[in-house]
């Protein structure tokens, strides 16, 4: 550097000048954190102690929202279905994105051009998704039962019987999987190619070495996918409601597929229980933060992490 | 970062340990490519149909939109009686024209804020050192993690106050603001310049503005192109805020368009199938351009993301 020889400012003025400009540039970002996170984090919490409808002043009830929310058997169905949508959907996405990556990762030239086919379903709109799911898993004339038919599978009614709503639903998150699968990728071609060389010289063989070897380099890569895929399962939104609720004055709607953000999206600007809605909001931040330090502490075990690349 | 890069790879053990190495009998390394070869075509089939799994929703969408209401279901390639039929009439049935320029003004929008907002932040992270740095990242960090819903509502209640609700202001607005995730997509990028023009730059006299504007922007070029075509997907793509803050037919997204087609003529309304799927067509195609339009800006995004997670 040796700009202390050349320079003519002293050091504290230099870093008086840092911190103005670091302060200017990162402005807006303070006044958006301010504004738009920490003043509606603590505001919905004090919300989810009133009664709102937004056409009267908030009037505070205390822990009312939160006994309603106990004994409300909507809560119970929508959370219990989102759980087991998680559960479901998670290893699935996960387990596919790493098999679809390895096989990538063996393909050389051609990867490109398959990475391409695997991306470009992400780019689909969910709403779009959503009226894919109806057409193509419908029960009797859908292209996914026929399919099934012809290798003598007799395909489940996927978009009207409950006990099927919410695998389809996680198939057809598998339709996205291409931003994972090119994250995966982009680790497994980080991995140094002498580990693999090395693993070859003492014998393993290709399973032993993926296990040994490839795992846990890219399971940083892995817990990425898993933690950012989980929080977004947890707020299945989208696909579900374009597929199986009305807007507006239609009814039409699919118990199995009332997920916890449904039902909260409904409470606050359908039913206009905004206190409600806020306490629904609060307990939906809660789990999702459990669940993260769970995975987080889980991963101190599992996550190999190379020293600090940077 | 190309596909290029995962050859060696494979091709290693043939020649690229030879130099250190002893040499391998000749039947043994001839039995080995020949198994690898055997291995390769077999990845190369499984992927071909798994490939054509993937695309086949798009490609049996698009075919779809070309058919008579009866053939909609037949799950046939190529349409049997093709028709643009159902483009007139999707035309005539929901004002999609309306709803593409709507949309297009939210994107533009709400991509360029972003791309400013959270360059002109990033930057901050990167190259200046003051107190407090470190911790205030973190935060960006851990905002990332949060979960939109919980700021819903009085997000919502802001934009009320303040008379946006029922116009596109709460759909770009909050982006003036920057973006957690894209700022540290971009610091990453900023990070990876060197220190030492922007030095000599001061030495000169250029204004931190300048540093930022004139050799900072133009040598992260990339990196903000990946930024806006995210947000621009993003952006598109969004059905959450058009449902919360657009009431009137007229305000719509093609999104919360197409949520209107499939109430009216889908599974609830009129089954008509053939104009949800047409209008779905409609929705989809200007991303699927969008991409082949940015490929390599996309691909590369993604791949950061991940990198250091």
């Amino acid at each position: 550097m040796g700009r202390e020889a050349v320079t003519t400012v002293r050091p504290s003025a230099r870093a008086r000048r840092e911190r103005t400009a670091g302060l200017a540039f990162i402005s807006p970002w303070i006044v958006g954190f301010l504004v738009f996170t920490a003043w509606p984090i603590f505001y919905s919490g004090y919300l989810s102690l009133t009664d709102y409808d937004v056409l009267t002043d908030p009037s505070f009830v205390g822990l009312e929202n939160y006994e309603r929310m106990a004994a409300d058997p909507q809560v119970r169905l929508a959370l219990w279905n989102t759980l087991q949508y998680t559960v479901l959907q998670v290893p699935l996405y996960v387990v596919v994105a790493l098999a679809l990556a390895l096989l990538l990762h063996q393909a050389g030239r051609a990867s490109g051009f398959f990475r391409t086919a695997f991306f470009v379903p992400k780019m689909t709109p969910p709403v779009a998704v959503g009226v894919l799911l109806l057409l193509l898993f419908n029960g009797e004339y859908g292209l996914v039962n026929e399919a099934l038919g012809a290798i003598g599978i007799n395909g489940p009614s996927w978009t009207t019987d409950p006990d099927w709503v919410k695998p389809g639903l996680a198939l057809v998150s598998l339709w996205s999987v291409g931003a994972a699968v090119v994250i995966l990728l982009a680790a497994l071609q980080d991995v140094p190619v002498e580990l693999y060389d090395a693993a070859r010289v003492d014998g393993a063989g290709w399973w032993r070495r993926t296990r040994t070897v490839t795992l846990p380099m890219i399971s940083g890569a892995l817990f990425f996918v898993t933690v950012v895929n989980t929080i977004a399962a947890f707020q299945m939104f989208t696909e579900a409601y374009s597929a199986y609720f009305g807007a507006g004055n239609s009814t039409y709607a699919n118990d199995a597929a009332l997920f916890y953000v449904i039902y909260l999206f409904r409470e606050g600007f359908a039913e206009l229980h905004m206190g409600y809605a806020s306490a629904l909001a609060w307990l939906l931040f809660v789990v999702i933060m459990l669940v993260t330090a769970v995975q987080l502490l889980v991963s101190r075990r599992l996550v190999y992490y190379e020293g600090e690349q940077r | 970062m190309t596909a290029v890069d995962a050859v060696p790879a494979d091709a290693a053990p043939a020649g690229g340990t030879g130099g250190a190495g002893e040499p391998r009998p000749p039947a043994d390394r001839r039995q080995a490519y020949r198994r690898r070869r055997w291995v390769r075509v077999l990845v190369v089939t499984a992927l071909t149909v798994l490939a054509l799994v993937f695309v086949y929703p798009l490609i049996w969408l698009v075919s779809a939109s070309f058919k008579p209401r009866a053939e909609i279901f037949d799950n046939r390639l190529v349409p049997q009686h093709p028709t643009l039929e159902n483009y007139l009439t999707v035309w005539d049935s929901a004002p999609l024209a309306l709803w593409l320029g709507n949309t297009l003004v939210v994107t533009a929008l709400a991509a360029t804020t972003v791309t400013v907002s959270s360059a002109l932040v990033a930057w901050g992270f990167a190259h200046y050192r003051f107190r407090g740095r470190g911790p205030l990242f973190g935060v960006v960090l851990a905002t990332m993690m949060l979960p939109g819903a919980v700021t819903l509502i009085p997000t919502y209640l802001i934009w009320h106050r303040l008379g946006f609700v029922g116009t596109n202001v709460p759909l770009w607005a909050g982006n003036l603001f920057a973006s957690a995730f894209y700022v540290f997509l971009l610091r990453q990028f900023f990070l990876s310049l060197p220190r030492e023009p922007f030095e000599a730059a001061r030495l000169d006299g250029a204004s931190e503005w300048t540093l930022f504007w004139r050799i900072a922007v133009p040598l992260c070029r990339p990196a903000l192109v990946i930024t806006f075509l995210f947000e621009a997907q993003a952006s598109w793509t969004d059905l959450m805020r058009p449902l919360v803050y657009l009431q009137d037919t007229a305000t719509f997204t093609v999104p919360r368009g197409l949520k209107a087609v499939i109430d009216q003529f889908g599974p609830g309304g009129e089954s008509q199938w053939e104009v949800v799927v047409t209008a779905s067509v409609i929705t989809t195609v200007p991303m699927i351009l969008l991409f082949f339009a940015g490929q390599r800006y996309f691909v590369q995004g993604i791949a950061t993301t991940g990198s250091k997670g």
